[in-house]
């Protein structure tokens, strides 16, 4: 069999798209996650409602969206709605099965750092801040991230929580009462943490050829390795040329180091 | 009565020095033209609250115009960092309140519905509770799990682009739409752009789509392509070229001030700064029409 070749990006995004369901609703954000949405849709979850925040619903883009409120998406959608609704009627109400989350850090216990690195009042580095992250976190049914695998990126503890995983661990984000499962799958281009009993995330899959030394050696804690651990389904050509041919044609996404 | 004017007067009627302006549009109907006149008109110390502060953001703080942001979301939108807000609050050169995009909108809600605050639901990410004093939690008093509450935000002024309007203030529109309708209640003034001022008879044909009533307008400003580089859906496209220039452009304040020099105070309105543009760039920026489905309303 030949060697398929792909960039961590395609990896990432395709792997993406796999924890996604038919019929799923879905609220999405530009860029990676939308087209692991687009991919998910256009192969095993034809039937996926996906969401924006700027307020659109069940959005069929004809070309990729550049930004979260690309027009593309209000043309052709089931709905269009204000801010306040989506957040308060989707999201709070509980009407949204899957969150998908950006952020700079996310630590063992799948909290979020999307505000500042080195002190909130003099920050060293501002970042964007929340959005629509910390409610997404909160009251999706499922939570995933695709980021890269770096020590930088995975922290023991996020040193700003701008959205909650498990919080100090499985019964802190029960004791506060949020609604779902929290963030149950971290895809990296090493392969995939998943929460344990206690919401630490460990090791539970890696990706053809990569090694559990490499993911320990890139991740901020001391990773834990699932008894089992799975080796994901290799990238077929069917969902690389959809990404590459129908999805991103100019490879604005898709492009990051392989 | 017309409320009908221009947009240098409406600026320098209803936007005064120290102002909480909200200028409304989530990535869409972006009210740039506004933004710009009032760099032009040197308007300083203001308090610009947005939920995205965006490039009108960032380039109002540029000029000098502002001493404070408030914000949910503050980047480059599908682009990375936004920055020149970024930088003053890195050096501490601008003040700023945070919320997430949620507690941000709650806070228009609140004003517009005249209440002092609104509830929310928790959301055990608690750090920008402890950073920011505004956002606090009360008991729920019909015994369920403590709620966040985040006050009203009644701006001194709203800005809201439009797709059309009459010369009252009747104003429709459509696609993505944000927080205009929230910010058009919640503040003090409201001034309206509009892509096209139409008869009263156009927003009586369908009232279903007017999100902002006359009523609560101060003024109403004939001004195309107020929008640009963000869009008017149905009108013309997102100029995301610019959106990437930007990056480039805010590296340095010799590129911003030649920016400005340029496209804002080198410009007499949005009609010359379209002009300038050119037409490769509106050829770029043009679409083909979709239009809906009609509907009846029934005659009565």
């Amino acid at each position: 069999m030949k060697d398929i070749k792909y960039s961590s990006a395609e990896l990432m995004i395709i792997n993406a798209a796999r924890l996604l369901r038919d019929s799923d609703v879905v609220f999405v954000g530009v860029g990676q996650p939308n087209l692991a949405c687009n991919l998910a849709k256009r192969t095993h979850a034809p039937n996926l409602v996906m969401i924006y925040e700027a307020g659109v619903i069940g959005a069929e883009p004809e070309r990729l969206p550049l930004s979260i409120g690309d027009p593309t998406l209000v043309s052709g959608s089931l709905s269009v709605v204000s801010m306040y609704d989506i957040f308060s009627n989707y999201l709070q109400r509980g009407n949204v099965d899957v969150g998908f989350m950006g952020g700079a850090q996310i630590d063992k216990y799948g909290n979020i750092n999307a505000t500042v690195i080195g002190g909130y009042d003099h920050p060293k580095v501002r970042l964007p801040g929340s959005g629509g992250s910390q409610e997404i976190a909160a009251w999706a049914n499922r939570c995933y991230i695709m980021t890269p695998h770096q020590k930088r990126r995975f922290p023991e503890k996020v040193e700003f929580m701008t959205s909650a995983g498990f919080i100090g661990g499985r019964g802190d984000r029960d004791a506060a009462g949020l609604r779902g499962r929290g963030m149950v799958g971290v895809v990296t281009d090493i392969g995939m943490m998943e929460p344990d009993e206690s919401g630490e995330m460990i090791l539970t899959a890696l990706h053809p050829g990569k090694t559990v030394d490499e993911a320990k050696a890139n991740t901020g804690w001391d990773l834990k390795v699932a008894g089992q651990i799975r080796v994901t389904e290799l990238v077929s050509k069917k969902e690389l040329k959809i990404l590459r041919e129908e999805l991103d044609p100019t490879g604005i996404y898709l492009k990051s180091n392989a | 009565m017309s409320k009908l004017i221009s947009l240098k007067k409406a600026i320098s009627d209803y936007v005064n020095d120290g102002d909480v302006v909200y200028a409304a549009g989530f990535t869409h109907l972006i009210p740039f033209a506004a933004g710009h006149e009032i760099i032009r008109q040197g308007k300083r110390n203001l308090i610009l609250a947005r939920a995205t502060p965006d490039l009108i953001y960032d380039q109002m703080v540029a000029a000098g115009c502002a001493k404070k942001v408030i914000f949910s979301y503050m980047g480059n939108p599908g682009v990375g960092s936004l920055r020149i807000v970024r930088t003053a609050i890195e050096k501490g050169e601008l003040e700023w309140e945070e919320y997430s995009h949620f507690g941000m909108i709650t806070r228009l809600q609140a004003g517009a519905s005249g209440l002092p605050f609104l509830p929310m639901n928790q959301t055990g990410a608690t750090d920008l509770e402890k950073v920011n004093p505004k956002i606090k939690r009360i008991p729920d008093p019909y015994g369920g799990k403590d709620v966040i509450v985040v006050p009203a935000l009644n701006p001194d002024v709203a800005i809201v682009h439009v797709q059309r309007a009459d010369k009252n203030g009747n104003a429709h529109l459509w696609g993505i739409i944000g927080e205009q309708k929230e910010a058009a209640f919640a503040a003090k003034k409201v001034i309206l752009t509009a892509e096209e001022i139409v008869a009263e008879s156009v927003i009586r044909a369908d009232p279903n789509r007017t999100m902002i009533p006359g009523i609560v307008v101060s003024a109403v400003c004939h001004v195309p392509f107020a929008s640009h580089p963000s869009y008017s859906q149905g009108y013309f496209d997102r100029d995301n070229e610019f959106y990437l220039a930007w990056d480039k452009i805010s590296e340095s304040q010799e590129s911003v001030q030649e920016y400005l020099d340029e496209w804002v105070y080198g410009v007499k309105d949005r009609n010359a700064y379209w002009k300038k543009l050119g037409q490769k760039v509106h050829k770029r920026l043009s679409i083909k029409p979709r239009y809906s489905e009609k509907i009846s309303y029934g005659k009565y």
